[in-house]
């Protein structure tokens, strides 16, 4: 274990060596996590991405670093591999002076069949104020809030949640379409592709219909099963010209290669024939609508070329906010809102 | 052995309501009622209800190989807490009880033991590995009840025709578990709106009524006494009956958890709740207990599936199937059925008593002389929290740790042995 684990001093650049009594952790009873969006109320949310604002604000400073969490610990606690998402909380967290550690169990032995209490019991030692956690089975973050009174972020657990990701979307929109609290009122988000094993697709659809948005889900039915109409505020179709019409945004789902051979699809042509984002198709969304993905995309497969990076395309935006969104739920979580 | 009397008890069996009465044991065997005379222990029952000890067809004792979940004397002392005093073990244990020496030490540990009786279950195929029959005269000859694969669904229909054919010659029992494997697949939870909401793979009840007509319709054609093991799913049950007023020679298992526990307890992700068949959504639960308040079903089976705690605390794909429940299935389905007005307490009793023995071509259990002294005395009144950490299971965790039940086993008592005593008793 130890050989995976690495404590990394990130000490700011403008402080006193003079140590500081350590930070309680944070008492049981609050808002303590971020597993899903369950807990959150809307107008929680709405302060995260008021929060976010200003954590955008910091990272265009020339010193783009605050004090906000200097003596606190971020441990990233990764038994999947995603260095994109572990790289943007390690930031989140530098940037307001945490120090990091990392551990990372993806593809060892560890991942499979271990008690996940006795490898969190060990971590514990170390002291650490909020875990963020990927896993790839869904699940394992709730698991672990039994066993730590640190804070859990979930980054992404199997096909469940990835409420960073989801937060980072729902900030990106409300960048381009403006408006505080009723941003997302009245407004439409079509989610397309495999609908079943994305946990994108879950958490922005819990998301955007808690802020007052509605979603429809499309895709093919062997990867989007009509149970999903049971969710609240979410409609199902098969037919991707009728979830695009009028939709202000339309957010491509990542396709899986290995969706091809387990009889969930029956070639790659037939997908991108019936559910690929074309400037043809786009043209019946709404005035100024704008395309999402979550990465990492796939040229011509769930996105035509000219359309990713076309006018509508905020793709790169997308992944420009994942660092202020984490930041802000790092503070939220470790610091407090009001 | 000794002569026991249990003072002023409420006796019930399967044959009715016998009233208050002095009950004595002697030599290992019902003796009568109020004889009076010189006892060697007296058991004050203060009107609590004193019924045969129940049968359970449907036990994972873990022995032999996996003593760290179970073994012959935890599972079978946690048989005993829970009121039973026969249960059939299944054969998916390290070696699988695939060959006779197994089946003789099995009977010959578990009879040194004072605990319930234990009548094993054999594999159905060697290694359970689906494709070659194991010796069924044999192993029954060693003292076999039952063949059954429990825990792998037989996959081949063919070599489950044969299994049919040659366990109907020698009047064995043949128990399935009915669950189609390509359907199933990884499948964690029930599959349904709950799954989809959770991100976790699913079961179908497809899966299950698939195979349960597979199974039922060979047992129409072979004539074998198929009993099928833990019917979870509204389509699963609804087969079966059919299959039953075809005449097909079918029973049918049901078991606590599947008749008390819905999907949405996986909400919480913790991997008590993962069990095989799945645990359904409500429609699912309340369709087997109006089939239970029917009639359709034969008996309760508890599918007792222990597993340490540290296989409980993985991750929800790589922990093991199964909940342990020996302890608490009387007092959980006397409190949810039978003091809610769903259940009379004689269809519960009967479920856990006459039922399986008929399941079994075995003799219903009585409360008359010379009748083998397997008894249970209830305490009907009392009301505790099943607290997992005094189970006499090695499993010490449970879904429904902290419920406040009434119905716990005061005592029972196997072939005039005292196996299991609870609370205060009068000194002999």
């Amino acid at each position: 274990m130890a050989a995976g684990l690495s404590a990394v001093d990130a000490s700011p650049a403008t402080t006193s060596p003079q140590p500081e009594p350590r930070q309680a952790r944070p008492a049981r009873g609050r808002k303590q996590h971020l597993l899903d969006f369950a807990d959150w109320s809307r107008e929680e949310l709405m302060a995260l991405l008021d929060t976010t604002d200003v954590m955008a604000q910091v990272l265009t400073r020339t010193i783009k670093k605050v004090p906000a969490l200097q003596g606190m610990t971020v441990a990233t606690l990764f038994f999947e591999d995603s260095t994109r998402t572990r790289l943007s909380f390690d930031r989140a967290a530098r940037a307001q002076s945490a120090d990091v550690m990392s551990f990372a169990a993806g593809g060892s032995s560890l991942a499979k069949g271990e008690s996940l209490r006795d490898t969190l019991r060990t971590l514990d030692q170390l002291q650490a104020d909020l875990y963020v956690v990927r896993h790839p089975v869904a699940g394992v973050p709730y698991q672990l809030t039994r066993w730590t009174d640190a804070a859990i972020v979930n980054a992404g657990d199997g096909r469940r949640a990835h409420p960073t990701q989801a937060l980072l979307d729902a900030y990106t929109f409300r960048q381009r379409f403006g408006g505080g609290a009723s941003a997302f009122e009245g407004k439409r988000l079509a989610i397309v592709g495999d609908v079943e094993h994305s946990r994108v697709a879950r958490s922005n659809a819990e998301l955007f219909t808690k802020l007052g948005a509605e979603v429809v889900l499309c895709g093919p039915a062997t990867l989007l099963p009509r149970e999903f109409a049971a969710l609240p505020g979410v409609s199902v179709t098969h037919r991707l010209e009728e979830a695009v019409e009028g939709a202000d945004a339309v957010m491509a789902l990542r396709l899986q290669q290995e969706r091809m051979t387990r009889g969930l699809l029956p070639s790659l042509a037939e997908y991108v024939a019936r559910y690929q984002l074309t400037e043809r198709v786009m043209r019946s969304a709404a005035e100024g609508a704008i395309v999402m993905h979550p990465g990492p995309l796939v040229r011509d497969l769930e996105v035509a070329s000219d359309v990713a990076d076309g006018e509508r395309s905020v793709i790169e935006q997308q992944v420009a906010n994942g660092v202020p969104v984490r930041m802000a739920v790092l503070y939220t979580l470790l610091v407090g809102q009001r | 052995m000794s002569r026991v009397v249990f003072r002023g008890a409420h006796l019930v069996d399967g044959a009715g309501d016998h009233g208050v009465h002095d009950l004595y044991v002697n030599g290992g065997v019902v003796e009568g009622v109020d004889l009076g005379g010189e006892v060697d222990r007296e058991v004050e029952t203060a009107g609590a209800l004193l019924t045969p000890a129940f049968l359970d067809l449907h036990t994972h004792l873990r022995d032999p190989g996996q003593e760290q979940k179970e073994d012959l004397s935890s599972g079978l002392a946690a048989a005993a807490a829970g009121g039973f005093g026969t249960v059939v073990s299944m054969a998916n244990t390290d070696p699988v009880v695939d060959e006779p020496g197994l089946v003789t030490d099995l009977v010959r540990r578990a009879a040194r033991l004072g605990q319930a009786r234990l009548r094993p279950a054999a594999a159905l195929s060697r290694g359970l590995a689906g494709d070659r029959l194991t010796d069924f005269a044999a192993l029954q000859a060693a003292g076999a009840v039952m063949i059954t694969d429990d825990g792998i669904p037989v996959a081949d229909s063919h070599l489950m025709r044969r299994a049919c054919e040659y366990a109907a010659e020698l009047g064995l029992v043949i128990q399935t578990h009915s669950e189609e494997p390509s359907l199933r697949a990884g499948g964690v939870m029930h599959e349904g709106a709950v799954s989809r909401r959770l991100g976790l793979p699913g079961n179908p009840d497809a899966a299950e009524a698939l195979m349960i007509f597979r199974d039922g319709e060979l047992a129409r054609l072979t004539g074998a006494r198929v009993h099928i093991a833990h019917v979870s799913s509204k389509r699963g049950m609804q087969v079966a009956e059919q299959l039953k007023a075809d005449g097909a020679p079918i029973t049918i298992e049901v078991t606590p958890h599947h008749l008390t526990l819905t999907d949405e307890a996986l909400a919480s992700f913790d991997p008590l709740y993962k069990v095989a068949p799945p645990l359904r959504t409500a429609d699912d639960v309340a369709y087997l207990r109006d089939a239970v308040r029917r009639g359709v079903v034969d008996n309760i089976g508890t599918d007792h599936a222990p597993h340490t705690r540290a296989e409980k605390e993985r991750d929800l794909l790589s922990a093991p199937f199964g909940i342990a429940n020996l302890e608490v299935t009387f007092p959980l389905l006397y409190t949810e059925l039978v003091l809610t007005g769903e259940l009379g307490l004689p269809t519960l009793l009967h479920l856990l008593q006459d039922g399986p023995a008929r399941v079994m071509g075995w003799e219903p259990p009585r409360l008359v002389p010379g009748a083998p002294a397997d008894l249970t005395l209830l305490d009907l009144e009392a009301e505790l929290p099943v607290e997992g950490r005094s189970f006499r299971s090695k499993a010490k965790w449970t879904p429904w740790e902290g419920e406040r039940l009434r119905g716990w086993p005061r005592v029972t008592m196997v072939g005039g042995v005292l196996a299991f005593e609870r609370g205060a008793l009068a000194p002999a």
